[in-house]
């Protein structure tokens, strides 16, 4: 499905300018970075509560075109600097993460 | 570009500089993209690296990352000055961490660095001194291209 779709079913508020509508076909959730790291594959979303500037060099690292932030969190502006620099789509949801998790596998596997 | 010889190079990293963490790991990527090797040669370069980088960040005062690739092999040492580990056994333990609580909020600091470093690279090398620093070497090998040829 393409993000473009996710974006408004989820209702999600981008928080950088542009990003790719790219095909995706799965997602990881985790607020552990080096799991994210070691488990998440090339090319996912990857959906999370972290805001710092370290998620923009884990997804640039892991190929994950976009970062969905969880709970209404406010992301450093250096995050959403740092992303708009290395083209990684960040958006926010008032959603709780398993929410947003779920809403977005009914929608990938239906 | 293509690789005939060594292309070598190094980052300096600096301790608690979280702001720049993974730039080294970010840039190494970018160098081994322009070479054309594989994606998942350079995923496992790149997660490996990008451990050992902030090992350093969170441990150390300071350290280096030197890189040099040849057509056989991707090579990173990443070199600290810091305390050092008392016991590499048990660092090297899923989920032993010695982070301070703040690191771990941030979601680093799961006690996976170590075992990220070794399940990536072919070859894992770690040695430590208490006091004065930790050295770690990683080799990636790099597949040899098969040709179509008959």
């Amino acid at each position: 499905m393409n993000l473009g779709k996710i974006i408004s079913f989820l209702n999600l508020k981008p928080l950088t300018e542009t990003y790719q509508d790219r095909d995706v076909k799965s997602a990881y959730v985790s607020d552990l970075l080096s799991d994210v790291m070691a488990n998440a594959k090339p090319g996912e979303v990857w959906i999370t509560l972290q805001v710092h500037v370290n998620i923009v060099a884990v997804a640039t690292l892991k190929n994950i075109p976009a970062i969905i932030i969880t709970n209404n969190r406010e992301p450093d502006e250096e995050t959403i600097k740092k992303a708009s620099l290395e083209g990684v789509a960040i958006f926010k949801t008032n959603l709780s993460t398993f929410e947003a998790a779920g809403r977005l596998y009914k929608l990938l596997t239906e | 570009m293509k690789l005939s010889e060594t292309l070598e190079g190094s980052f300096s990293l600096i301790g608690g500089d979280f702001s720049r963490g993974g730039a080294a790991s970010c840039e190494l990527k970018s160098i081994l993209e322009k070479l054309h090797l594989p994606d998942n040669i350079i995923q496992r370069a790149t997660i490996s690296a990008f451990e050992a980088e902030m090992n350093v960040i969170i441990h150390a005062i300071a350290g280096t990352m030197l890189y040099s690739v040849t057509p056989e092999r991707i090579r990173i040492v990443v070199t600290d000055m810091g305390p050092g580990i008392p016991d590499i056994e048990l660092a090297m333990q899923e989920g032993y961490s010695t982070a301070p609580e703040w690191v771990k909020e941030m979601g680093w600091g799961a006690g996976m660095g170590l075992p990220n470093m070794k399940k990536n690279a072919d070859v894992f090398n770690i040695d430590s001194v208490v006091g004065e620093g930790t050295t770690v070497e990683l080799i990636i090998y790099i597949p040899k291209e098969r040709s179509c040829a008959p």
